[in-house]
């Protein structure tokens, strides 16, 4: 059907010669319809939320009673996530650029694993090699975010420097007398930030979010502390709910906007979830 | 997995001048081992932190707790009874999970596709598949409650139109309750993943069907359908795949009262567990893993037959 309104729209409305690649398709009622009704079941939910939870519900949310403790937690795991994902990955994915450009494919297949791996059945295992010391500490989390981060920090760290001469810039950098430290301090990082900074919001998103592993450690993330206090109050971990959303999504919006303003060197494309997608791209 | 990644990134080393000729002296060797040193701070990092606890699961499916020795006793337990029972619930959830998603984003993206590329529509629904994409977990599940759990807003709503969805069976707290709520992360999740192939269809072959006089399903079923299929497969591999992991939502939403694997798995941890049982929760997780390694080698085959037109 579609065809057939696109063909006679194309002969009335096409008095030029065809322009290749100028598809002018009619948007029919049928494509509105799916995507007013998508838009209804994504935004109806927030909508109800907002409403359930009212305004007050807002306010209270920082006086309750574990709440500082808990965010507090997390962002302390997010700072440490974060700091030793990029001390590991960063010079790793360098190295491996610079030195031995074959085994980007073995790394990219290694990171990806902490994806399919469901997270439960790894801190399972986590659980139980783990030294006594480390498990009495929340740090045990923050080391095992470093894995689950993996896959999100390599891949933007990965496109950033496909987008890059990297050769170019260190062989310059090495002719007029740097040091390779002063090479990645000054030379590589700067024109890497976009994705620097997309594998460090996509860690500390992670981080704020994981709900898994910090719950069956014992740990009460922030996450973990939603669930706990909904037994006292349904509005107020509700409106905390949202409250965490609203900061992932400035993360995530920030990255888009960044990634769009950064072009294609800009890791975008990496999404929580959708590290399949860049995969795809690679190949191109 | 390894050996299953490599084509994608397989055309980059063809143009690095790293391609040096044959002979390898001692010399060489040694330089590779050197070069690989480099990755050491990374292999620790990840046999310690991924390698070491799965191959402790490994281990421990096939270990008598209290003895230590060699038992198939928890692989017995894990594919029997209640253990069997919510791999078949969870396989359930997934199948149904990945499906019903799969068809809803496969729609919503081909609505998105035939509008013109850059336009606002169409940037819109990308950026906020890629925020909706992300959205699991706790808050979601309250997102939920609030809409339509029992005093939820969206029940008041239907109960002021004279239907009381709670008096004609429906709970949001139990399998379709989060068969529902995974719709919200899947959906977007399928519409990013799918995508990138539909927009591999080139409008030439849509041309050419339509100059030899093909209608509209004719170019589906013997064009755009063929070579779109193996794509679709692997994206619904992606989303069982991720329905299949999932802990927190369904935890948070339902308290672990339905029997997935992943909760449990959980509830081994929690401390509910019976005396001899406690590598049971190891065999579970081995399983999981093991399925979850089959979907991986289906999904990279899928994707090496959908590479052979879209590109």
């Amino acid at each position: 059907m579609a065809a057939i309104a696109d063909v006679s729209q194309a002969g009335q409305a096409a008095p030029g010669p065809a322009r290749p690649g100028s598809r002018r398709r009619s948007f029919p009622a049928w494509r509105w319809l799916i995507l007013l009704a998508a838009g209804a079941y994504f935004l109806i939910p927030l909508y109800a939320a907002f409403r359930f939870a009212g305004f007050a519900a807002f306010g209270q949310i920082f006086s309750q009673v574990g709440f500082s403790d808990a965010l507090i937690l997390s962002v302390k795991l997010a700072v440490v996530t974060t700091l030793i994902t990029l001390a590991l990955m960063l010079p790793t994915t360098i190295y491996v650029h610079l030195r031995l450009p074959r085994l980007r494919p073995l790394l990219e297949s290694i990171t990806i694993l902490p994806i399919v791996i469901p997270p439960v059945v790894l801190i399972l295992g986590v659980l139980q090699v783990s030294p006594a010391q480390l498990k009495a500490s929340p740090y045990l989390l923050g080391l095992e975010y470093v894995i689950l981060a993996m896959p999100f920090a390599y891949r933007s760290l990965d496109a950033g420097l496909r987008a890059l001469d990297l050769r170019t810039l260190v062989d310059a950098s090495n002719s007029l007398g740097a040091r390779w430290i002063t090479t990645l301090w000054r030379v590589i990082m700067p024109n890497l930030r976009s994705g620097l900074l997309s594998a460090t919001v996509l860690t500390v998103a992670l981080v704020l979010g994981e709900f898994t592993m910090a719950s069956l450690d014992q740990y009460q993330t922030f996450p973990v502390w939603i669930v706990a206090f909904d037994q006292t109050s349904g509005p107020v971990s509700v409106a905390a709910s949202l409250f965490a959303l609203l900061v992932t999504w400035v993360f995530l919006l920030a990255i888009a906007a960044i990634g769009g303003r950064a072009g294609r060197g800009g890791a975008s494309q990496v999404t929580l979830f959708t590290v399949t997608r860049q995969d795809r791209g690679d190949s191109r | 997995m390894t050996q299953a990644t490599a084509p994608a990134g397989a055309p980059a080393p063809v143009t690095e001048p790293a391609a040096r000729p044959g002979r390898r002296g001692l010399a060489a060797v040694l330089r590779g081992a050197r070069d690989l040193a480099g990755l050491v701070p990374f292999t620790a990092y990840v046999v310690l932190g991924l390698l070491l606890p799965m191959v402790a699961i490994g281990i421990g499916a096939f270990q008598n707790p209290d003895t230590g020795g060699f038992t198939l006793g928890n692989i017995r337990a894990a594919t029997h009874g209640i253990y069997l029972h919510s791999f078949a619930i969870s396989i359930e959830l997934s199948v149904v999970s990945a499906i019903v998603p799969g068809i809803l984003g496969l729609l919503i993206a081909y609505a998105i596709f035939t509008a013109r590329r850059g336009a606002v529509l169409r940037r819109m629904v990308i950026t906020a598949s890629g925020v909706f994409a992300n959205f699991g977990g706790v808050p979601l599940a309250f997102l939920f409650i609030a809409t339509i759990g029992t005093t939820g807003i969206a029940t008041g709503w239907l109960k002021d139109l004279g239907f009381d969805p709670y008096s004609h069976g429906f709970t949001l707290y139990d399998l379709t309750g989060v068969m529902i709520v995974y719709l919200y992360f899947q959906i977007p999740l399928m519409v990013l993943v799918i995508l990138p192939a539909l927009e591999g269809l080139r409008p030439a072959w849509r041309e050419a069907a339509e100059n030899m006089g093909a209608r509209t399903w004719q170019y589906w079923r013997y064009v755009g359908g063929p070579v779109l299929l193996p794509a679709f497969l692997g994206c619904l591999m992606l989303l069982f795949g991720s329905a299949f992991s999932a802990y927190a939502t369904a935890e948070a939403l339902t308290s672990g009262t339905i029997p997935l694997t992943s909760i449990e798995i959980g509830s081994f941890l929690n401390g509910n567990v019976l005396a001899g049982q406690e590598n049971v929760g190891k065999a579970i997780g081995l399983g999981m893993v093991l399925i979850i390694a089959v979907l991986m080698v289906l999904y990279v085959f899928l994707q090496r037959r959908a590479a052979r037109w879209l590109r």
